[in-house]
């Protein structure tokens, strides 16, 4: 009956998506001021409604899901009833159907808080919520004619198939959400960008690009965490201890970070200077255009990857057709309107804004080289020129170079001036800066010893670190007499040294964690040492022990040296009744200078496989992330607070 | 500089930064690319030794040995074999019959040295290309169907 009624209501969700995206159309070519408060009116409350309905249809799935009804596909196909209630929860995500509930979920989501908490109501606030409603529309379609959650199978088999053990998780219950709320978010780029070119003379005054920066800010800190998130949870589960792998679907998820970064940017310079606007619509439709990329990329299956799961021909077509169509609306508006919007301010080159413009070059180009390594290998099977697959080593390639004059450039940006920009009066400051980056890089050199590119690579990272350092030093030398004052501070001064700092903390991080990465495998018999990083470890011997779906194998590590002498470390080797599957759980010991990893493996005679790495400063990469989502937090409270 | 000088500096120092990046892009392209073949393919064409390609198809049941660190098996479209290698862990779901997907270079003795060995998330599912290799290889039934397997992210 609740399914009956789930379903129900999200036909309903539609109809009302579709009022919402053609009822206003038509109040406000009635014209005049009284039929444009209607018209936001209707939006307003059809985007409410909205999400309301589809809050409904989530909850009578996720009601599914809890009480294992076996008698609706998705469930049969993605859960157990020896599952924990957690994984039940998490579980209504954990599927195609569900998770596309999901992000109809969120769409609504940010078109209600818009038509809640949009403060500014005008014919823009209208168009926006048009442009969700759209949105609305096509996935709610998607959704019903394609992947309906609700659809029941007959007869109603006895149990389930179970939730792939790799998802039984608690990162399952937060890393597609974060992620979608990312992706997602960016449709608020897209709808403000054609509320924008949409407007009439008139609706020029419309600082559209103030308008969108919270909202952008929102998506760019949700798909920061999200992705961090994921390549944690990839990092510990998957056994190995990488935490990216370029693998196609990630690549989908840093396509719209890099490109939203990049529009975070230029939405300040297109908000304080009146420059770059045409440049910034063009990117917002972009940004959304990738994040709807990243959708067919993940659903369609056409790609090969650890994300790929067999999936039908069709939604993949319908997805395409999704991103076909908003894409080409978007460009098609940008391209008409273009001639008509005022011409940019000019500036100089050495200034804030050149700064910026320069970060935003950077960032296209490593959005671009990432999205051509991950549809080469599609074009080329297209044309019949073979399978084929790109791998890290292009990424690599590519990414290195680029960094360098990034990060080099990075910290000026934030010290110069709007305009025209000077960097004598800082000279000392600067040269201060790198000398220290210089010093530090020289012992890393003395100590470690690395290639060129690793060690251009490493100084860069903390020039950015030091010029972040400095920038704050900046802000603060204002208080520098009155301490007190520091709290005083907005929020928004932490932003940008933040992130940007946490930028070259993630650097660090990922290039100790790669370069100096150590690893031995050994076939051990119980009572065997090992030695790895300095360390000594002994393999006690392996037990059974069960979980509440599975039961395990699990090896036991002690620790012979070092801080940690006389702990343990317990790898596992799980084993899923349900599902007839099994997955490897790493032991972790996680100190911020470095983690050790071990890892238990199949049988071998009468020995076991045992793999254990130490990951040095693997940390500091999501520390990092975690450094620019608080950044971008900062702004964001910032924001709020001085417009509320 | 007047605004047109620095316009026209701002188109150059672009095009010129976007010609080093595409250089860099397509050279790194060129290096690294990594083509499948499916067993049939190899035995009608052999790969060069040392170059680096991805194969697949099934694991042959029973091929599995396994000595210290070193595991040997036998890849199949079950029209040809091929002969791997793998110095390592092999992923939780390898196992006889599983569809899976390895890179790795040819030795001289026509060996299949593997570097990864990839298996996926779930036993219903199977890399495309391997499911194409089965097709083409004409012995493994075109019906093939996988259930609906969950999906991460």
């Amino acid at each position: 009956m609740i399914v009956e009624l789930g379903h129900f209501i999200l036909v309903l969700a539609l109809s009302v998506a579709l009022v919402q995206a053609i009822a206003p159309l038509y109040l406000m070519r009635a014209s005049r001021d009284l039929s444009r408060n209607a018209a936001l009116g209707v939006a307003q409350r059809a985007a409410l409604l909205q999400f309301v309905l589809v809050l409904l249809a989530f909850g009578a799935l996720t009601y599914a899901f809890v009480r294992s009804d076996f008698s609706l596909a998705v469930v049969f196909a993605n859960s157990h009833v020896a599952k924990p209630l957690i994984y039940k929860i998490a579980g209504v995500w954990g599927n195609h159907e569900g998770s596309m509930l999901l992000w109809v979920l969120i769409v609504a989501a940010y078109g209600a808080a818009y038509a809640r908490f949009g403060r500014v109501q005008d014919g823009f606030a209208a168009r926006v919520l048009i442009v969700q409603g759209w949105l609305g529309v096509a996935f709610l379609a998607f959704l019903l004619f394609t992947s309906n959650p609700f659809a029941r199978l007959i007869p109603v088999p006895f149990s389930g198939q179970g939730l792939t053990p790799i998802l039984q998780d608690p990162a399952l219950a937060a890393h597609p959400p974060l992620l979608y709320a990312g992706y997602v978010g960016f449709s608020m780029a897209y709808a403000f960008a054609l509320a924008a070119l949409t407007g009439r003379a008139e609706d020029a005054a419309e600082n559209w690009a103030k308008r969108m920066r919270p909202w952008i800010l929102t998506a760019w800190i949700f798909l920061t965490l999200g992705i961090a998130l994921g390549s944690y949870w990839a990092y510990y589960e998957l056994g190995w201890g990488g935490f990216w792998f370029w693998d196609p679907v990630e690549n989908a998820s840093i396509m719209p970070w890099l490109a939203g970064t990049a529009l975070l940017h230029s939405a300040l310079v297109a908000e304080k200077r009146d420059t770059l606007k045409r440049w910034t619509l063009l990117l917002a439709i972009i940004t959304f255009a990738l994040s709807l990329s990243g959708t067919f990329l993940v659903r369609s299956g056409v790609l090969t990857s650890v994300h790929a799961f067999a999936n039908d021909p069709e939604r993949g077509l319908f997805i395409l057709a999704i991103l076909a169509g908003f894409t080409l609306v978007g460009f098609i508006l940008y391209g008409l309107r273009l001639p008509q919007l005022a011409p940019d301010r000019a500036f100089q080159p050495v200034s804030r804004e050149g700064l910026l413009l320069a970060n935003n070059i950077f960032l296209a180009t490593a959005t671009v080289t990432v999205f051509l390594g991950t549809i080469y290998p599609l074009i080329l099977d297209a044309l019949g020129g073979g399978k084929i697959s790109v791998g890290a080593p292009y990424f690599n390639a590519v990414f290195a170079p680029l960094t360098i004059p990034f990060a080099l450039l990075l910290p000026l940006g934030p010290l110069l001036n709007w305009r025209q920009g000077h960097l004598q009066p800082l000279q000392s400051r600067l040269v201060l800066a790198a000398a220290a980056a210089a010093l530090v890089t020289l012992g890393m050199v003395l100590t470690r010893g690395a290639s060129v590119m690793v060690v251009a690579l490493f100084a860069a990272a903390l020039w950015l670190l030091f010029g972040a350092g400095l920038d704050m030093a900046q802000r603060l030398a204002p208080y520098r007499h009155r301490l007190v004052r520091f709290w005083a501070l907005p929020a928004g001064a932490f932003s940008a040294p933040l992130a940007h700092a946490g930028l070259a903390v993630m650097l660090l991080g990922i290039l100790a964690a790669t370069q100096w990465r150590e690893e031995i495998v050994v076939a051990a018999t119980p009572g065997q040492q090992m030695e790895i990083a300095g360390i000594s470890l002994r393999y006690d011997g392996l037990r059974d022990v069960d979980g509440p779906n599975y039961s395990a194998e699990q090896a036991r590590l002690t620790y012979l040296s070092g801080p940690h002498s006389g702990a343990h470390l317990f790898p596992e080797r799980r084993f899923y009744e349900a599902e007839r599957s099994q997955t490897t759980e790493a032991a972790i010991t996680t100190d911020l200078t470095g983690h050790l990893y071990a890892v238990v493996g199949e049988p071998s005679g009468d020995k076991r496989v045992l793999r254990v790495w130490y990951h040095p400063y693997v940390a500091f990469i999501w520390l990092g992330a975690l450094l620019m989502a608080l950044g971008g937090s900062f702004a964001l409270a910032t924001r709020l607070r001085r417009s509320a | 500089m007047t605004p047109k000088q620095i316009r026209l500096a701002a188109i150059g120092g672009g095009l010129a930064f976007l010609a080093l990046a595409a250089a860099i892009a397509l050279t790194a392209l060129e290096d690294n690319i990594v083509f499948f073949r499916s067993p049939s393919e190899l035995a009608a064409q052999p790969a060069a030794i040392g170059e680096a390609i991805r194969i697949g198809g099934l694991v042959r049941e029973g091929s599995v040995t396994r000595d210290g660190l070193r595991a040997d098996f036998a890849v199949t479209d079950l029209a040809h074999d091929i002969n791997v290698s793998y110095e390592g862990m092999l992923p939780d779901l390898f196992r006889d019959g599983q569809g899976v997907v390895a890179e790795g270079r040819f030795d001289a003795s026509g060996r299949f040295v593997a570097d990864t060995v990839l298996a996926k998330h779930d036993e219903t599912y199977m890399p495309p290309e391997v499911a194409e290799a089965l097709e083409k290889s004409g012995k493994y039934s075109s019906g093939y169907k996988p259930s609906h397997p969950g999906d991460a992210k």
